[in-house]
């Protein structure tokens, strides 16, 4: 199993130093790939901007999206969007995709939120489509685009993901909710059809080193604020501790992950080095 | 801390005395609005599991509990004149009465207020103390009061129950069925004490008015269960306590707490009575509340720690107790089963235990069960007592086809035939399928001509070339691995003329692509080619594909031939509504839409001599499409028209349904066709290891399973 890191795009306060800064870390240190998480309605950076960033000052990590809201943005300009980034980092692009769950995003880009699973399927067909056709961004290696991944929990989402994409991306939680979700996506991967195997990502949060768990779980607290109680349970399984994150890894791994991005819940620069420690 | 705790059932009693046991200096009252001694139901069963809870928790009460409680550690069956006793289940019963005798001592000895015969008031005056827990039951006023928080749902069983009493000390738990002229009855009984059982009688909905018992008084009730079950009774009496007809509801809450308030309980959840476990979750439930509370500071993180402990529990008991309702609901399905089978399918139905978890329990009754399948599966009555296979490795007939066990495996298409011609990867593939011990290996859908296929990769069997490679194959497959092939045949329909499925699925090809055929003319996704409706020469021509295709796939030596009727192809396209908007004799009703694949089936059925399976998507996953019920009428169908084998498949009969990949997906569908239209199936889905298999197969669900095989190499 590979192990990444989450650049703190949506932590409030992080600054454009920071993330740049966070990204050469990254870069040095043993992860395998530097995602972001998106959203529109709240004090964060722009995915795709923040990764041409972290493109700009690595050389090796890989660079990913866990995972973009597609439905609030124009198909076109999101494949080419992507297809720039997988360029300019030399490859080093996985691009993630759903629907997401807060209405508010939708609110605010004003797209209807009803249909958006539909919707999400189209443009995954679509992206795939512009990707091949060559026409609207360079092609490194002579690839047709950056691998694939779909997120998302519902029977819906797995169908779509063996459909159309490569991998699956997982939302959190325990490692048993990861096996259970793995074998599903496995499952639908093979019901449809589709030779080979997915690749499955999976995603949690970490605030290491003292007086960090309080502010980790505020974080959390905001961050998911729109889901109610559920905030709560998210900010309660925050990895806070070396062996809690060892735990979780083994875990993870013991329940086929391919790929586990920890999310920062505090933006300050040291977390990398305190997860770099633990990780290598 | 103050605490006021609402309802004096085993949920709010346990967590008083707990809580008080904590921390003596806090200050807890429970209100209960009846009298100490009133109590409806009559025992409740625990398991060793939860005995160990108990004592852990406090070793005072569960002394007191553990003696007083009835022990057993089998399963009775009673089912066509016979009784078949399962053992190694280790479960107590106790007097519900006694249980809230206990924890009232224990409470009060602790210090716990204890307050009987009083309403609640005023809920917004109990939330000044620092904690107000609600276990009050299913019909409990604080889970009401903030409904829009906790955010409830309720499910409503079909089937009718009540709660009986009897004075017949029962040494087993202990399900009876039994029909008689109004319907099929079934008991869930056992002991909890050693004088005292509980007797539970359910049927359903039809039976009951049948019976007139909804008309009934209770003396009524009694006295028809008692004269249907006097042999069982052995004339012993039921025994009322308000025992009425009800149906059981099951009822889930979003979340359990609620700033200083939380729920416990039937307050916070129900499982369904045939898996026993209301009493245990609730006591379980104050362990973990408890816990909570002591681990944190802060009540927000206790209740919410609380909360993410039992929720993932109490789902795992609620999905087990809503198979097994359905089971029981749908039992008449399994009537005609042999006692053997029909113990292990009940034994199985909630999902929680599986063949293996039996044989650790009670081996003899399992090897009963290997025996009694050996048998079935031969033909020889001398299969008991001997050496008897796991019911995997049992051989299957099917016509003149003999499988040495029940495992299929099938490969997935790379895409690598040129003009419809498999090549080596095909064979290296179906080889490294064989390998796995599958008795029978089945090919990626091959079409009856190059507009059936899916991709420009895609096998087919139309030209006599085609027949010698895959006659080569078949050889191979005969002489290197031992087992058996199918050829599956289809034609793609509108999921044709499609790019390779390494890069994605249903991306419709934008150069070289052919003219794809379906029902009515809606294209398959919203970007894809839109379909011609085949028209009365185009269903010749396919008809006349298929037969061809079929004479072919015998001169080649394939063991069996599956049709596809499934996935959203050309045939299954005819099949359900939301692809078939037909008005002439092809569509609208289900017998017009099954017109096609049937003449299908039937022209190939003429030609082809050997077994005949079809691969059939059994439900739409879509409200206003193909359903079970459907499937069970096409599959009745197509065994009057000589099919010999159902694999049953679920979905993609249209490209945006609702899914559920979750483990043995298709079992359902498998069991409700093997055992309604009576044909042998072949279960598929997420079924990824042989002790599912040998589940589904000793319980009856299917005849065959398509182990979940990915093959991991591929080159």
């Amino acid at each position: 199993m590979n192990v990444g890191i989450g650049l703190p795009t949506t932590i409030p306060g992080t600054t454009g130093e920071v993330l740049v800064e966070w990204a050469r870390k990254a870069d040095a240190g043993p992860f395998s790939t530097l995602a972001v998480l998106d959203r529109v309605a709240y004090h964060s950076f722009d995915p795709f901007m923040a990764l041409a960033a972290a493109a700009a000052v690595t050389r090796r990590v890989r660079l990913a999206t866990m995972v973009v809201v597609a439905p609030l943005r124009n198909t076109v300009l999101l494949a080419k969007e992507a297809a720039s980034l997988d360029a300019l980092s030399g490859g080093r692009f996985t691009l993630g995709l759903a629907v997401g769950a807060r209405g508010e995003d939708y609110k605010i880009a004003g797209v209807d939120q009803r249909g958006r699973g539909r919707r999400l399927s189209e443009q995954l067909e679509q992206v795939r489509g512009l990707w091949e056709d060559g026409r609207i961004a360079p092609q490194p290696d002579g690839r047709p685009g950056p691998p694939l991944l779909v997120g998302g929990s519902s029977g819906e989402a797995l169908a779509r993901m063996a459909r159309y994409a490569d991998g699956y991306a997982h939302g959190g939680g325990p490692a048993r909710a990861f096996a259970s979700a793995a074998a599903k996506a496995r499952a639908a991967w093979l019901d449809a059809g589709r030779p080979g195997t997915p690749a499955l990502w999976g995603m949690a949060y970490f605030a290491l080193g003292a007086g960090s768990a309080e502010s980790g779980a505020n974080y959390l607290r905001h961050y998911y604020a729109f889901t109610g109680p559920f905030a709560e349970k998210v900010a309660a399984a925050n990895l806070t501790s070396a062996d809690a994150v060892i735990d979780f890894l083994r875990g993870y791994r013991d329940a086929g992950c391919d790929e586990l991005i920890l999310f920062p819940t505090l933006s300050a620069s040291d977390q990398v080095d305190q997860l770099a420690d633990i990780v290598s | 801390m103050k605490a006021v705790v609402v309802g004096g059932g085993p949920a709010g009693l346990y967590f008083a005395l707990l809580a008080k046991k904590a921390n003596p200096s806090d200050q807890i009252t429970v209100i209960e609005r009846n009298p100490p001694d009133a109590t409806f139901g009559w025992g409740v069963v625990f398991s060793e599991e939860t005995l160990g809870a108990l004592r852990d928790a406090d070793f005072e009460s569960y002394d007191e509990i553990s003696t007083s409680f009835a022990r057993w550690n089998a399963i009775d069956i009673y089912f066509r004149n016979s009784r078949i006793r399962s053992r190694g289940h280790v479960f107590t019963g106790i007097s519900r009465k006694v249980l809230l005798n206990i924890l009232q001592r224990r409470a009060r000895q602790l210090g716990v207020d204890l307050v009987f015969g009083q309403e609640i008031g005023d809920l917004a005056a109990l939330r000044e103390a620092d904690l107000l827990v609600g276990a009050d039951g299913i019909n409990g006023r604080v889970r009401q009061a903030y409904a829009e928080v906790f955010r409830p749902t309720q499910v409503l069983h079909p089937t009718k129950y009540v709660w009986f009493g009897t004075n017949l000390a029962l040494d087993a738990f202990t399900f009876i069925f039994r029909r008689n002229q109004d319907g099929l009855f079934q008991v869930h009984a056992y002991p909890f004490d050693a004088r005292t059982s509980t007797f539970i009688v359910e049927c359903g909905e039809e039976t009951w008015r049948r019976a007139g018992l909804d008309q009934a008084s209770e003396r009524d009730s009694i006295a028809y269960c008692e004269e249907l079950f006097g042999e069982e009774l052995n004339s012993r009496r039921l025994l009322s306590n308000r025992s009425l007809w009800v149906n059981f509801v099951t009822l889930r809450a979003e979340t359990w707490h609620h700033e200083n308030v939380v729920l416990l309980g039937d307050a916070a959840h129900t499982a369904h009575f045939s898996i026993g476990s209301g009493t245990k979750l609730a006591m379980e439930d104050a362990i973990a509340l408890v816990d909570a509370l002591r681990r944190h500071g802060q009540l927000e993180a206790a209740l919410t720690d609380y909360e993410m402990d039992r929720q993932p529990v109490v789902e795992r008991f609620q999905a087990a107790a809503l198979e097994s309702s359905r089971y029981f609901e749908d039992v008449s399905r399994y009537e005609r089963f042999d006692p053997q089978p029909f113990a292990f399918n009940l034994l199985t139905r909630s999902g929680r235990i599986s063949y293996v978890n039996l044989t650790l329990r009670d081996p003899a009754f399992v090897r009963s069960v290997d025996a009694w399948y050996a048998a079935a599966a031969t033909g020889s009555a001398n299969g008991a007592g001997r050496l008897t296979p796991p019911p995997m490795f049992a051989p299957l007939r099917l016509g003149a086809l003999r499988l040495a066990n029940r495992v299929a495996a099938a490969i997935t298409g790379e895409d690598t035939a040129r003009n419809g011609s498999p090549d080596e990867g095909h064979l290296r593939q179906l080889l490294s399928a064989a390998e796995t011990g599958a008795a029978l290996v089945l090919t990626e859908m091959t079409a009856v001509s190059p507009d059936g296929r899916v991709t420009s990769g895609s096998t087919g069997l139309y030209t006599v070339e085609h027949a010698e490679v895959w006659g080569r194959i078949v050889a191979a497959v005969h002489e290197r691995a031992g087992a058996r092939i199918a050829l599956s045949l289809g034609h793609a329909g509108r999921r044709g003329s499609m790019r390779p499925r390494r890069e994605g699925i249903d991306r419709p090809l934008r150069q070289g692509g052919w003219t794809v055929w379906s029902a009515s003319p809606i294209a398959y996704t919203p970007r894809g080619q839109v379909p011609r409706a085949m028209d009365d020469g185009e269903m010749r021509k396919v008809i006349r594909q298929f037969t061809e295709a079929a004479e072919l796939a015998g001169g080649c030596g394939f063991d069996l031939l599956e049709l596809n009727l499934a996935h959203g192809y050309l045939l299954a396209s005819f099949l359900s509504p939301l692809s078939n908007q037909r008005t002439d004799d092809y569509g609208g009703s289900l017998a017009n839409r099954t017109r096609f694949p049937l003449a299908v089936v039937d022209a190939v059925r003429s030609r082809w001599k050997g077994p005949l399976a079809v691969k059939l998507s059994a439900s739409d996953w879509m409200l206003a499409g193909f359903s079970l019920d459907d499937a069970v009428t096409v599959a009745t169908a197509l065994k009057h028209h000589g099919c010999d084998l159902i694999h049953a498949v679920m979905g993609q009969n249209v490209a945006e349904s609702r899914p559920d990949y979750g483990r043995m997906f298709g079992v359902p569908a498998a069991d409700r066709i093997r055992n309604e239209a009576e044909i042998p199936t072949l279960a598929a889905g997420n079924i990824p290891t042989s002790d599912e298999v040998n589940t589904i197969l000793a319980a009856g669900r299917a005849d065959l399973c398509l182990l979940d095989w990915l093959d991991s190499t591929p080159q």
